[in-house]
């Protein structure tokens, strides 16, 4: 019974959401939000592998996404769509459901080929200069996108709208929430397993002192060759979804900043924390969502302050607070954790660590 | 773990190792020949020799920077050797990654502490069974049946090594929490789990008490015994070297100067003029 408990909890969320959906509960504004908490959660655990189990600091997290993205896209429209460059389908597009989770992994395991491309300077180099190593990873995939017109160049890539269309044909249910479903659970249950077994703790050893790692048996460069590729397979998952849920993708939307985002969640979580992870990319997730609302009530409550008090002057006449001030507050909330709290919400620790009361519920092993 | 140790064993089993009862009669466990590395222009450590045929437990001595780690650190695999080679039972390791040698049966412990300091004791010892882990990473994400042995064999293996080193009420302490000396057996606990043939142990006794040192000879000694282990170790103390070592060599400046049984070392001219300076100055 108690091994029950997580997943039978887990997968009654997962009914409750597709459910609610179908029957039009959630409306898709919602659904939306909900799916990109499930790519970020994917998004920050996968960078968490590298940044905080290994202690390496890996910050080009988007190129990898955006290999994920164009080869899912790219794979889906050329077999199952119309399309201007690549024909005619070349299957039947009803065939796209069952295909799809295969396309996504295809993804994946392009971005975690792509992965070598972090992975083998970081046998020799470590701290900083790989973290410059990454953004040259990150630019030199960005820029090799922008200088491939077959798919789109810097316009972009689009049909993927057809490919969840195609889908819903054939059985009508809000695909694309199900399949976000799916990857964050299978996301976290591979990290978990991995950080979890002897062999995944070797890379803990790679943070905390590689010489003696390599000394004490662990083959260190292989250790960091499977974390590179897990970290940027599973970053590859989280771009297919991404890319399916917008429909159009450009690589601009793959830059540093969209890996920022990721290092973001993964220090406000807290390093070497799955859990720390899970919960900073829902909150960060939640937070940027709700900005979205809070910032024009904030524009409309200081005009009326202006109003009521002559003297006052806070904000310029007919001056809306743009969702720009985003970028703002968010970088602010970021200054002040660091200050006050630097290890992040749940340090390295995991939720069952700070909760030991959870134990009685579920046997974390 | 096959052993099973206890402090009566210990205090029964009288019988000294001897170095010619305990030789293999396969080929010499260690051959380090004309051992040779310079860094840059300097040479480090030139033409070294030495051979272990098992169950030795020798001594190098030196000044500071005389190049005792560096051998050390040749024969662990950090250093490719600019000349020479190292033959182990049979197999010439010379530039083997360290992470291979290790798995081929040579351990070794650090001048200075080297635990996984934010890991538990047991984890320490867990992670240090890469070398026969015995499965892959689809194992551990499906948790195979070989997973699942391999794991619990690790595990018992690792309480195992605690408990016979008398550490297994610190096997959920993590290593910064301990006092030193106890770090220190930690690390020669770790180097242990790995069931070295040989076990390099570089100043054990650095930054130890009198009352700790005691401890580390009757240690040393007992594992020697004990674990069938061959023990080659740097010290600065002579109490320790002299008091454990049935073979010493001396380096300075990359050369060996001297070698010989305690006794023949304590009285040789140049290892007294290396360490005290010539008295015509």
């Amino acid at each position: 019974m108690q091994r029950l408990t997580v997943p039978v909890l887990l997968a009654i969320l997962f009914f409750v959401l597709v459910g609610m959906s179908y029957y039009d509960l959630l409306d898709l504004y919602i659904q939306s939000v909900i799916m990109f908490v499930g790519i970020n959660i994917i998004l920050g655990s996968s960078l968490n592998i590298v940044n905080g189990y290994m202690g390496e600091f890996a910050c080009g997290h988007a190129a990898f996404m955006a290999i994920g993205a164009y080869i899912s896209s790219v794979i889906n429209v050329m077999l199952f769509t119309q399309d201007r460059i690549f024909g005619a389908p070349l299957l039947p597009p009803e065939m796209s459901l069952y295909f799809f989770p295969f396309v996504l992994l295809i993804g994946g395991f392009g971005a975690a080929i792509a992965g070598l491309l972090v992975a083998i300077p970081s046998f020799k180099t470590r701290g900083d200069y790989l973290a410059i190593i990454t953004i040259a990873a990150n630019f030199i995939v960005t820029s090799t996108i922008i200088n491939m017109d077959t798919i789109g160049g810097s316009r972009g890539f689009m049909g993927m709208k057809q490919i969840t269309f195609a889908m819903e044909d054939v059985i009508f249910l809000p695909w694309m929430l199900i399949w976000v479903i799916l990857s964050t659970y299978f996301t976290v249950w591979v990290i978990y397993r991995y950080v979890s077994s002897t062999y995944g703790k070797g890379i803990i050893a790679i943070h905390q002192d590689e010489v003696a790692a390599e000394i004490m048996s662990v083959n260190t460069n292989k250790m960091k060759l499977v974390a590179f590729m897990i970290s940027s397979g599973l970053a590859g998952l989280a771009g297919g979804l991404f890319a399916h849920i917008l429909g159009y993708i450009n690589p601009g939307s793959f830059g540093i900043l969209k890996s920022t985002e990721a290092l973001v969640i993964v220090y406000l979580g807290g390093m070497g924390s799955l859990s720390g992870s899970i919960l900073a990319a829902i909150l960060f997730t939640l937070l940027l969502e709700g900005l979205r609302f809070v910032l024009p009530w904030m524009s409309s409550g200081l005009h009326w302050f202006d109003g009521v008090f002559y003297w006052a002057d806070l904000i310029p006449e007919g001056y809306q607070v743009s969702q720009v001030w985003k970028w703002v507050i968010i970088p602010l909330i970021l200054v002040l954790l660091m200050q006050f709290r630097p290890e992040g919400i749940l340090g390295n620790k995991e939720l069952s660590d700070l909760f030991p009361r959870l134990r009685r519920w579920y046997s974390f092993k | 773990m096959n052993r099973t140790l206890s402090a009566e064993t210990t205090g029964e089993s009288t019988a000294a190792v001897s170095e010619a009862s305990s030789a293999p009669t396969g080929p010499r466990l260690l051959e380090i020949q004309h051992l040779t590395q310079r860094f840059g222009g300097l040479c480090a450590v030139s033409d070294f020799n030495a051979a272990f045929e098992g169950g030795e437990l020798r001594g190098l001595i030196g000044p500071n920077g005389a190049g005792k780690t560096t051998v050390f650190n040749l024969v662990s695999g950090f250093y490719k050797p600019t000349e020479g080679a190292l033959i182990l039972k049979g197999k010439n390791i010379a530039g083997m990654k360290p992470h291979q040698v290790t798995g081929m049966g040579i351990a070794r412990t650090f001048q200075n502490i080297r635990l996984w300091n934010d890991m538990t004791v047991l984890d320490n010892i867990r992670i240090s069974q890469h070398y026969q882990l015995g499965y892959t990473i689809w194992g551990s994400l499906f948790r195979s049946r070989n997973y699942m042995a391999a794991e619990e064999r690790i595990r018992k293996k690792a309480l195992d090594i605690l408990e016979a080193l008398d550490l297994a009420r610190f096997a959920d302490e993590v290593p910064k929490n301990l006092p030193y000396g106890i770090q220190r057996k930690v690390e020669i606990a770790r180097a242990l789990s790995i069931d070295p043939d040989l076990l390099l142990l570089d100043e054990p006794a650095a930054g130890l008490n009198s009352r700790d040192v005691q401890e580390l000879i009757q240690l040393i000694r007992w594992i020697h015994k004990e674990f069938d282990v061959t023990i080659w170790m740097i010290e600065h103390q002579m109490t320790v070297v002299m008091s454990l070592c049935s073979w010493i060599q001396v380096l300075d400046f990359g050369v060996t100067i001297a070698e010989g049984t305690p006794e023949e070392i304590q009285n040789n001219p140049a290892v007294i003029k290396a360490y005290l300076g010539d008295e015509n100055i």
